[in-house]
């Protein structure tokens, strides 16, 4: 499953790394503590999470996520669509919560 | 390339839109040699923690990488406050960082325990008012 399933299949809006949806999903971690997500997550997840700011593309880039996921409608700062463009690392948003958008890519991983 | 280097970073404390650039560098140097990526990603981590830890507390820092045959070394040297209790500073939870670091979701007291969940040998020297120096060995 790669990002552009899920950004058709879950309606997400694509801020930043369109043009590397075909980025491989092979799982998932919620988390806004940085040390946590560090030491939990793992590569191809896709990250979900309400930061916003510039430090977590770093997070994202050491991890190999697949993207990060912004949730409750926040929006990336301008310095975090900047990094995450160059660093090749898509950036995507969705109004729903992280309870909820980590629930329905589960169902989508695991049918 | 070879199979050891030695290459030294600088961090200045603060620049919270540096955090990570160290530690990217550092991961892409390691890549270039035969290391495993379980290794590679504990190398990661620590280094990553160091470097926010350098920034959030010191005046300023170096992170020193050393590859040889056998090992990764990863020494992280500041100018800064120091550590007054480092049993304390350890023990997962624990953090002294205020509100501007927490908000950006750093400081859960998680850094020098995962550092030293990833290191094969970690040991920290710390003076109060002089600094810190983070001594992490990672077998390859």
């Amino acid at each position: 499953m790669d990002l552009a399933f899920l950004v058709n299949q879950l309606d997400l809006t694509v801020r930043c790394g369109g043009d590397r949806l075909d980025r491989e999903v092979s799982g998932g971690h919620v988390g806004d503590l940085l040390s946590n997500v560090m030491a939990g997550s793992g590569s191809g997840d896709v990250w979900i999470t309400c930061q916003t700011h510039q430090n977590i593309v770093a997070v994202s880039v050491l991890k190999e996520h697949a993207g990060i996921i912004l949730t409750q409608g926040r929006e990336p700062e301008a310095d975090t669509v900047e990094r995450a463009s160059q660093e090749g690392i898509p950036i995507l948003v969705t109004g729903l919560s992280g309870f909820e958008i980590a629930g329905r890519i589960y169902a989508l991983l695991h049918p | 390339m070879s199979e050891t280097c030695e290459i030294s970073f600088p961090i200045e404390g603060d620049r919270f839109e540096d955090a990570g650039k160290v530690s990217v560098e550092v991961k892409k140097i390691l890549k270039t040699f035969d290391i495993p990526n379980d290794i590679l990603r504990r190398a990661a981590i620590a280094t990553y923690e160091s470097e926010i830890n350098v920034i959030s507390y010191a005046i300023r820092g170096t992170v020193n990488l050393r590859v040889t045959d056998d090992r990764i070394l990863i020494d992280v040297e500041d100018i800064g406050p120091g550590i007054s209790d480092i049993e304390q500073a350890m023990q997962q939870g624990y953090s002294t960082a205020n509100d501007r670091i927490r908000e950006m979701g750093f400081g859960a007291g998680m850094g020098l325990f995962n550092i030293k969940n990833c290191s094969d040998t970690f040991e920290i020297l710390s003076e109060e008012w002089k600094g810190t120096h983070l001594k992490i060995v990672i077998n390859r």
